[in-house]
């Protein structure tokens, strides 16, 4: 009681005393710093933590990726035979055999059906499609030989590419003995080579993971995103403007406010079950198509956009709406001409947010059919269409190693896609930002 | 951090380059208790405060007086290093606290600041009880290690605060439930409860109603007897009543120093005169 | 035969030419009243209120029969088919008619297709033409009249801005009742679908049974037996794995938030800042992708080599990489928070010589605790919602287990396995999807109102 007593008025006694408050405290002292020390710690390493993972994440995905770019092709020397082309209509020729034919020569002693249907094997069944686009385009080759490089097939693109090992057992490898054998003949002869995978960026999804391309998905991306920012800018800034200058302060604003936020929270799949329920089921729009993609989507960024948008008309100060209302406009003309403009670029900026938001969103979209397989790359707003994550999702899926090297190709794609958006985000964040 | 940005943007004021202005008065006292010198502040490369040198003596309350964005309260928040807390601010000069230059490197800031307490301008109790508000600075810094030891504290804390009587069947109740003249006596009592030897007051009644002002006013006049007192103020007639010396600030210069009543009856620079006779400020 | 894209064009090229003849007419009668000053509202205005009534009128009329266009042509088609196959049973007559359907849109038919199949389609597909050629006309009809109507009408007197504005404003109000509709429209399709499930399982049954195996509810005249649709173990994994993920995410989140408001410096949150953004930029796909390839591997070979089980679908991956998801959000939440405590608070602990730790963790804390239970309940709204991931990460099988090894499956998971893929409508497992979207409705918007309840107080009490 005494000590205590002579601690807390120590200030007010005599020196000796008040250095004892002093050596109390920093007697303490280096056990309080090792506590601030660790805390310290923690926070770093949480960061750290993060940071970790970002960069596993990301040099996972591009070492996977990366050499997706690249693709197996075999140089064939193709005998365009008259006698199997038909001059006056060569799309009906059967370029398959014309294909196996040229493979018959580079193997003379393959003989047996069994073994022929090994040796074809190693040749992607696009060759056939390619030649053909080839003789359609120019007609006049028909009689003479060229020599086309054609995408081999996936296996033997896996084990050019390294993952597939020679060294493991022949019963437990996807290529045999012989044909290491065949694609050894071709490589002495200079006949295959890795080159810049075309295919990955012109074509829509196949079954085959030589043929398979993004490009399908990029364009169903682009036409149900198209469908999203059309719908949902306006909207989105209409609401905004209403919430912010015009609503009055009732329960029913009040409600439409709750109901943003909501639905701003609520989870992506649920749109996707009113997607299909009312879009699909209710209103019998087309499966699979970038209309009913992007109306979805449309109802799940509103709420971002909303948001946002209100923010940038929060950030304009009254200043300028009593001067606007001042010189005797009315309230909408205050809005359209003096508030708007000054918020535009904060709406847009959220406008982009949301938009790579529903770039990137899946589970919605499996909800409405957009996981079928599709090859066609769609043309318009009701072809069906697959989205570059529904891409990736269904890719992710497959069994066969190459896919697994596209999937993280098209995770790159996209990736790219978000980092413009983002970037176009904040670069007009950046050259917009107002002082007033 | 906004706020800390919010602060800087005011405190922000742009002088003018230039040369600071010499100190009017007797910057000296007998056995200092703080010994001020050269004191340059600068906010990133703005500067604030110029070549401030002054001494704090021991039981005295020293009142600094001045215009808005004079720099006085740059200069009290200097003294127990509360500008530690705001980004790109840094200070030159030499600042002694018993002989001891509190920027020196070896120097704790966390003891320091036990030494040095502060009160602000608007009262900031924690969110917490009355009780844990003034216990908890003497538990961390181990001034309090058993319950009897704090409640001690907390009575003595709050008895010289002037706030017992009024708070001590309710210690369990949140500080911020308080008026505003007991939050800031609250503050007081919390300040006071770590037994500094130094007081450091930032306009502590500006935020307060007359009467909440004169029991503070009065406060102050008593802790004098145990403690040295920096009160920065608005109000001259505050200073005048509660002071010892007064100093006068401008523009980030110390113009003038002296008693109390040598600065409010014959001011010797035209700046002190003209703004205790109000003709500006 | 006109294009919707092509219509619409020509609506807005017709909605252009409106308001340029408005304004004419307007300038016009100006001139005869004796100058601008005699019209009540500005030319510009007039011409606005011809293009509105131009192209409103139509635009509805357009998008009312783009709405019931297929009900229309479907009920035209099924008056005009045989008796025989008007009288099938209601779900025969629904798959014909969707084969009549796909049939007359070019796509793939389930059945085989028969002549009157054949029939029944280029009918279909007549009407359709039929049917687009009369909007079209219509549209353009009431176009074209709306724009006249106006015309006639302009006058000196016309109030055409009060018009306008009142239009607008209505246009406005539509525009923010979307979110109200979408609500409703999720409550009513969920809810709705909903019933007709709990018509074949009893509701108890469905939230309190234990065992979940909705597949073998297809077999036939086994319609939701007893039993195959109790979700309390796809409920148990939910919440097993939205607990792992925020184990993870909270204690990491938050001491980000801490780290970067209180104690890093400007240069390291120029760096730290956007990096947490683009971990919660990335999609959920990708972090899905990630959690099957390389976490969920690693953990299992980790195990084996202590010699420990662990499924190749362990809750454990997917609720990790979950956690690491939801960092961004906790972190940028709880910073938000954190920095609306005012700095006097701060100021106030510093000045009595507490440490940087000490401030945070007995006045920040303490006093941002509010902000930051809403965060974290909204954190955990997310988690629960989130699909992508669990998807492709965690299992199938409804395990009612709390070891994080093993695999469990997901509310989310189970309504995309039971809704990608063929369809049966009407049948139980069809339907149950919507049950457990029902389910994550109401669990999410109840932790949502709350969180934003709390989280509004708590800075109100702040400003």
């Amino acid at each position: 009681m005494s000590s205590s007593k002579n601690k807390s008025i120590a200030g007010a006694s005599g020196s000796s005393r008040r250095e004892r408050t002093i050596d109390i405290v920093n007697r303490r002292l280096a056990k309080r710093y090792r506590i601030e020390k660790r805390f310290r710690f923690y926070g770093l390493c949480s960061i750290i933590v993060s940071m970790v993972f970002l960069a596993v994440l990301l040099t996972s995905i591009v070492s996977n990726g990366y050499s997706a770019f690249f693709q197996t092709y075999v140089r064939l020397d193709i005998t365009l035979d008259s006698a199997m082309l038909d001059r006056e209509n060569p799309g009906k020729s059967n370029f398959q055999a014309i294909i196996k034919q040229s493979i018959n020569k580079l193997y003379p002693e393959v003989e047996d059906r069994k073994s022929k249907r090994e040796l074809y094997a190693l040749f992607s069944s696009g060759a056939a499609f390619q030649l053909r686009d080839l003789v359609m385009r120019h007609p006049d080759l028909i009689g003479t030989t060229v020599s086309l490089w054609v995408p081999a097939d996936d296996d033997v693109d896996m084990l050019m590419k390294g993952y597939i090992k020679r060294s493991v057992a022949e019963n437990e490898r996807r290529l045999s003995d012989r044909q290491l054998g065949w694609i050894d003949r071709l490589a002495d002869q200079d006949r295959i080579e890795k080159r810049f995978n075309v295919t990955f960026f012109t074509a829509g999804d196949s079954r085959e993971p030589e043929l398979a391309g993004i490009w399908g998905a990029v364009k169903g991306s682009f036409f149900t995103l198209l469908v999203t920012l059309v719908l949902s800018f306006p909207i989105g800034l209409a609401a905004a403007v209403y919430l912010e200058e015009f609503a009055p302060k009732n329960l029913a604003t009040d409600f439409i406010e709750v109901n943003i936020n909501n639905l701003a929270a609520v989870p992506s799949i649920v749109f996707g079950l009113l997607g299909l329920a009312v879009f699909l089921n209710f209103f019998g729009m087309p499966r699979s198509t970038p209309l009913v993609g992007g109306l979805v989507l449309m109802l799940m960024t509103l709420p971002t956009i909303i948001i946002a948008s209100r923010a940038a008309l929060k950030a304009v100060p009254p200043s300028i709406r009593e001067a606007a209302l001042g010189v005797g406009s009315s309230k909408m003309q205050m809005v359209s001409s003096h508030v708007l403009p000054l918020a535009l670029p904060g709406m847009l900026t959220g406008t982009i947010i949301g938009m790579a938001q529903a770039l990137g969103e899946t589970a919605p979209l499996l909800m409405i059919g957009m996981v079928a397989f599709i090859v066609d790359i769609p043309g318009g707003f009701t072809d069906p269409a697959a989205v570059m994550p529904v891409q990736i999702y269904l890719w992710a899926d497959s069994p066969e190693r190459a896919f697994l090297e596209r999937t993280s190709a098209a995770i790159l794609v996209l990736l790219a896609f978000l980092v413009l958006m983002n970037a176009a985000a904040v670069i007009m964040r950046k050259r917009f930002e107002k002082r007033w | 951090m906004q706020e800390v940005l919010k602060k800087k943007s005011l405190e922000k004021r742009v002088l003018a380059p230039r040369e600071s202005r010499k100190t009017i008065g007797n910057i000296n006292v007998q056995n200092p208790r703080m010994v001020c010198r050269n004191v340059d502040v600068y906010y990133d490369d703005k500067q604030a405060i110029r070549k401030v040198s002054i001494d704090i003596g021991r039981n005295e309350v020293l009142a600094m007086i001045g215009p808005s964005g004079c720099g006085k309260s740059t200069f009290l928040r200097c003294l127990n290093r509360m500008n530690d807390t705001i980004d790109g601010c840094r200070v030159t000069g030499k600042i002694l606290f018993d002989g001891k230059d509190i920027y020196d490197s070896s120097v704790d800031v966390v003891p320091l600041r036990a030494q040095i307490g502060m009160v602000f301008q608007k009262p900031n109790p924690f969110p917490k009880s009355i009780y844990e508000n003034v216990s908890w600075a003497p538990k961390i810094h181990g001034l309090a290690e058993s319950k009897a030891e704090a409640d001690e504290i907390v009575e003595s804390s709050l008895h010289k605060a002037g706030l017992w009587d009024e708070v001590k069947d309710r210690l369990d109740q949140p500080g911020t439930g308080l008026s505003g003249g007991q939050q800031q006596r609250l503050c007081i009592a919390r300040a006071i409860a770590v037994s500094p030897e130094v007081i450091l007051m930032d306009e502590p009644c500006s935020a307060l109603d007359p009467i909440a002002t004169a029991k503070i006013e009065d406060l102050i006049d008593e802790l004098r007897e145990q403690y040295t007192i920096v009160i920065v103020t608005h109000s001259m007639q505050q200073a005048s009543r509660v002071s010892q010396r007064t100093a006068f600030f401008h523009l980030g210069d110390l113009i003038e120093v002296g008693s109390t009543d040598t600065i409010f009856t014959k001011p010797s620079h035209q700046l002190t005169e003209d703004y205790i006779t109000g003709r500006y400020g | 035969m006109m294009s919707p894209i092509v219509l619409l064009l020509t609506l807005l090229v017709l909605s252009v030419a409106g308001y340029y003849i408005g304004r004419r007419k307007a300038l016009y009668v100006a001139d005869a009243a004796g100058g601008l000053s005699k019209l009540h509202s500005r030319p510009n205005y007039y011409g606005a209120l011809t293009a509105l009534w131009c192209c409103m009128p139509a635009f509805f009329l357009f998008v009312f029969w783009l709405v019931f266009e297929q009900s229309i042509i479907t009920s035209l088609v099924v008056a005009d088919l045989s008796p025989d196959l008007r009288n099938l049973p209601p779900e025969r007559l629904n798959l014909f008619i969707s084969d009549v359907r796909s049939l007359a849109s070019g796509n793939i038919v389930s059945g085989e297709i028969t002549a009157e199949m054949r029939a029944a389609a280029s009918h279909y597909v007549d009407l359709q033409g039929i049917g687009k050629m009369i909007v079209g006309v219509i549209v353009l009809v009431a176009a074209v009249a709306g724009m006249l109507f106006v015309y006639r009408h302009i006058t000196p007197g016309l109030r055409a801005r009060n018009q306008v504005e009142r239009a607008v404003m209505a246009l406005l109000i539509f525009c923010s009742t979307i979110a109200i509709f979408t609500t409703v429209g999720i409550v009513l399709s969920v809810l709705y679908e909903a019933v007709r499930f709990f018509r074949h399982v009893p509701v108890t049954d469905f939230l309190f049974g234990l065992e979940w195996s909705p597949q073998m509810a297809i077999r036939e005249g086994q319609v939701g037996s007893s039993g195959a649709f109790g979700a309390i173990p796809v409920f148990a994994g939910t919440l097993l794995i939205s607990a792992i993920a925020m184990m993870v995410a909270v204690p990491i989140g938050l001491m980000s938030a801490i780290f970067l408001s209180e104690y890093a410096g400007k240069q390291f949150r120029a760096v730290a800042k956007p990096m947490l953004e683009i971990l919660a930029g990335i999609p959920t796909v990708v972090y899905g992708f990630f959690a099957a390839l390389v976490v969920a591997p690693v953990i299992r070979s980790g195990g084996s080599q202590l010699g420990i089980d662990v499924s190749s679908e362990s809750a454990l991956a997917a609720g990790l990489v979950m956690g690491i998801m939801i960092i961004p959000f906790v972190s940028s939440l709880s910073d938000d928070v954190i920095n609306a405590v005012p700095q006097s608070l701060r100021d106030g602990a510093y000045s009595v010589g507490a440490t940087r730790s000490e401030t945070i963790k007995h006045v920040l804390i303490p006093a941002a605790l509010p902000g930051i239970v809403g965060g974290i309940l909204l954190a955990v709204s997310r988690a629960i919602g989130e699909t992508m991931i669990v998807v492709m990460a965690a299992g199938l099988s409804a395990n009612l287990t709390a070891n994080p090894l093993q695999a469990v499956t997901t509310v989310t998971v189970q309504i995309v396995t039971l809704l990608v893929g063929d369809q049966e409508f009407d049948s139980p497992k069809t339907l149950a999807a919507f049950a457990l979207g029902l389910v994550l409705f109401v669990a999410t918007l109840f932790l949502n109102i709350i969180a934003l309840t709390v989280v509004r107080k708590y800075r109100e009490r702040y400003e």
